[in-house]
């Protein structure tokens, strides 16, 4: 069969050049996803902003509460470009605030806050979210009340509901898991139950067309039970638009846990988030304005970066667009 | 059409009754006393007679049974003695704010109009500058205007309005000095001058408002706007020797806008929401605002009929959005 002689008959239907390396899926869509330049820099500004809050304490080592009543007030470095006589010095860079607490570790300290909440409200919204999506979608009898039960949560105003929350629970749950600990887990917890909504729709719509595929039909008739179809073969194809949402999710649980912490009803006045800080320093922004600037730029760099990254992601992942 | 808006409204009601009864449930929960404001030297049992007054000794179910009373058969004949003069609801017990003992229905209308000008208008300002901006973008589809369009509206969605808020209070009222930073509520426009105090002093909540708007219509209008541009139909009008002009701002535009006007009817209570950080940036004192002070000082009754009023916002623009989309697109017949 494979003999290579020169009269073989089939020598034409032979390929002539050793076949490539097999793509993979993954391959593909890295390849669609770099002609994307603003994905590219959202995720990896997104990366270089997770590495700051995770590293960042450890490179510098300031901490972001010590009071430090003698360099109060002072202005950043580069304020001393245009105004000799600004405050200013190199052990405290980007300046200090009215208690003189170091502003670049409150940053760093503020970002892992809102890091923290945003990654975990996204993974729980997009647990709920999936999970109602999948059984509604794959099992007839529960589709129609849950389908229900979202359209429902849809329609709950979710602003003045969340505002309700934060403030009515804040005291118990402090009680119980200290002033930090039962703050992030209300807000997560808030924020993760009030937007889960929109991913379980779109996991549902891709389900059920995919519960009616010849593949499912074969894992069926074999016996593969429907556990097992859900985690091996229904989960991996939905995982596009769960990775788009969850973009969109991280963005929104950013933009929420910083609007609760301006409207005061988030964190504990002395724990930093980058919506604390910025709502602390609205009073005095006609002589500080870096205060206020600094930590409007990073929420919105961050969101902006998840943005453009769902952006690319949405193109990337979708084989119609790929390729073209 | 009738039959499927009257089967929605129908559907409407237990919507509004199960969003109604999570949030009584939630206020419910909540620990809050609004007994705890009061002298220690006050009597415990003046202090359950107090409470008692409050309607606060009944069990839950009476309480919501009360709630829904008074606000879906009392509040109405309020307004319909208002409106005509009769005295339907004289001596009966209405919706009672906690804070400053007056009905809350009075609070809220006092509040609505400083809102609805602020939000009513950034939204029609948003949309005014959202459509033509989709419109050139699709038509003229990745072109340096399609691009830095592209760029500022991704970047109006993701800056908060509790930053460029304060940004814009910076930039315009304290370098400048251009408009004032703090919303005027108590001004009264009677001539030409008061009239420009008031045009400056809207300037900045409304274009606040109005870029988040502007952001997110202007995504919807140019890929609602792609999606005909290719279409079959659009070569044939062109083929027919149609004016450029007429095949995209009569043919394609009015094929376009289908979609686009349910997300404008969808997008209002969102923008009523938002406009809650708003009013707290510019210090209007809208009903935003009356939901956070009424939140603050643990005022039940008050944060309750505030939120509802916002669920019924959402609920009604649904209602809206899907019926406008029936009459709009005579592709959806829902009967």
């Amino acid at each position: 069969m494979t003999d290579q002689s020169a009269a073989d008959p089939y020598a034409a239907l032979q390929d002539k050049e050793p076949p490539k390396a097999p793509r993979s899926q993954w391959k593909d869509v890295w390849d669609q996803f770099k002609h994307h330049k603003g994905a590219l820099f959202g995720g990896g500004f997104l990366v270089f902003i997770t590495l700051a809050v995770i590293l960042g304490p450890y490179i510098w080592q300031v901490d972001p509460q010590k009071l430090d009543i003698r360099n109060k007030d002072m202005r950043p470095i580069y304020v001393a470009l245009w105004d000799g006589s600004a405050k200013t010095g190199w052990f405290r860079p980007l300046g200090t605030d009215n208690l003189g607490r170091d502003i670049l570790a409150n940053l760093i300290a503020g970002g892992r806050a809102s890091m923290a909440v945003g990654w975990a409200a996204m993974v729980l919204a997009l647990l709920i979210g999936t999970s109602v999506g999948v059984v509604s979608g794959y099992f007839k009898k529960a589709d129609f009340w849950l389908m229900r039960f979202t359209d429902l949560v849809l329609s709950l105003p979710i602003l003045p509901l969340l505002l309700v929350a934060v403030t009515l629970f804040r005291e118990p749950l402090r009680a119980n898991f200290g002033p930090e600990g039962g703050m992030f887990i209300l807000i997560v917890s808030v924020v993760g139950l009030t937007s889960w909504m929109q991913t379980a729709r779109i996991v549902r719509g891709d389900i059920l067309a995919l519960k009616e595929r010849e593949f499912i039909l074969a894992a069926r008739s074999i016996g593969t039970t429907s556990g097992a179809i859900i985690r091996r073969h229904l989960l991996p194809n939905v995982i596009s638009p769960i990775m788009v949402s969850a973009t969109l999710g991280l963005a929104t649980a950013i933009i929420t846990e910083s609007a609760l912490s301006f409207l005061g009803v988030g964190f504990p006045s002395d724990f930093p988030t980058w919506g604390k800080l910025l709502a602390d320093s609205v009073q005095r922004m006609e002589q500080y304005p870096e205060r206020v600037i600094l930590p409007g730029i990073l929420i919105s760099l961050t969101v902006l970066g998840v943005n453009y990254l769902g952006d690319g992601l949405r193109d990337a992942l979708d084989p119609r667009i790929r390729g073209r | 059409m009738l039959t499927f808006t009257i089967r929605r409204l129908i559907l409407s009601i237990p919507t509004l009754l199960f969003i109604s009864l999570v949030i009584f449930l939630l206020l419910q929960l909540a620990p809050g006393d609004p007994m705890a404001q009061v002298p220690l030297t006050v009597p415990p049992e003046v202090k359950e007679k107090m409470r008692e007054a409050l309607g606060l000794g009944q069990p839950i179910h009476v309480q919501y049974w009360k709630w829904i009373v008074q606000f879906f058969w009392i509040e109405p004949q309020v307004l319909f003695d208002h409106w005509f003069g009769t005295s339907f609801a004289e001596g009966k017990q209405r919706v009672i704010s906690w804070q400053t003992r007056s009905p809350v229905m009075d609070i809220v209308v006092q509040r609505i109009p400083q809102t609805l000008w602020v939000v009513g208008l950034s939204y029609v300002v948003g949309i005014l500058i959202a459509l033509p901006i989709g419109i050139y973008s699709a038509y003229r589809q990745y072109s340096v205007f399609d691009q830095t369009g592209t760029f500022i509206t991704m970047i109006g969605f993701s800056i908060p309005p509790f930053f460029t808020g304060p940004l814009l209070i910076v930039v315009f009222s304290v370098q400048l000095g251009w408009f004032p930073s703090i919303y005027d509520t108590t001004h009264v426009v009677t001539d030409w001058a008061s009239f420009k105090i008031q045009f400056m002093q809207m300037i900045m909540p409304v274009m606040v408002l109005a870029l988040q708007t502007t952001a997110q219509l202007s995504r919807y209008m140019r890929s609602s706007m792609l999606d005909n541009l290719g279409q079959d139909y659009v070569r044939t009008a062109r083929a027919k020797g149609l004016k450029e002009g007429a095949v995209v701002m009569v043919h394609v535009l009015r094929n376009s806008m289908i979609p686009v006007i349910t997300v404008i009817a969808l997008g209002v209570p969102s923008i009523f929401g938002g406009a809650i950080i708003t009013e707290n940036v510019f210090k209007v004192n809208g009903i935003g605002q009356l939901l956070l002070t009424a939140l603050f000082a643990n005022d039940i009754p008050m944060v309750m009929t505030l939120t509802f009023i916002f669920a019924i916002l959402i609920v009604l623009f649904n209602l809206i959005a899907d019926v406008l989309y029936g009459v709009l697109d005579p592709r959806i017949r829902y009967d």
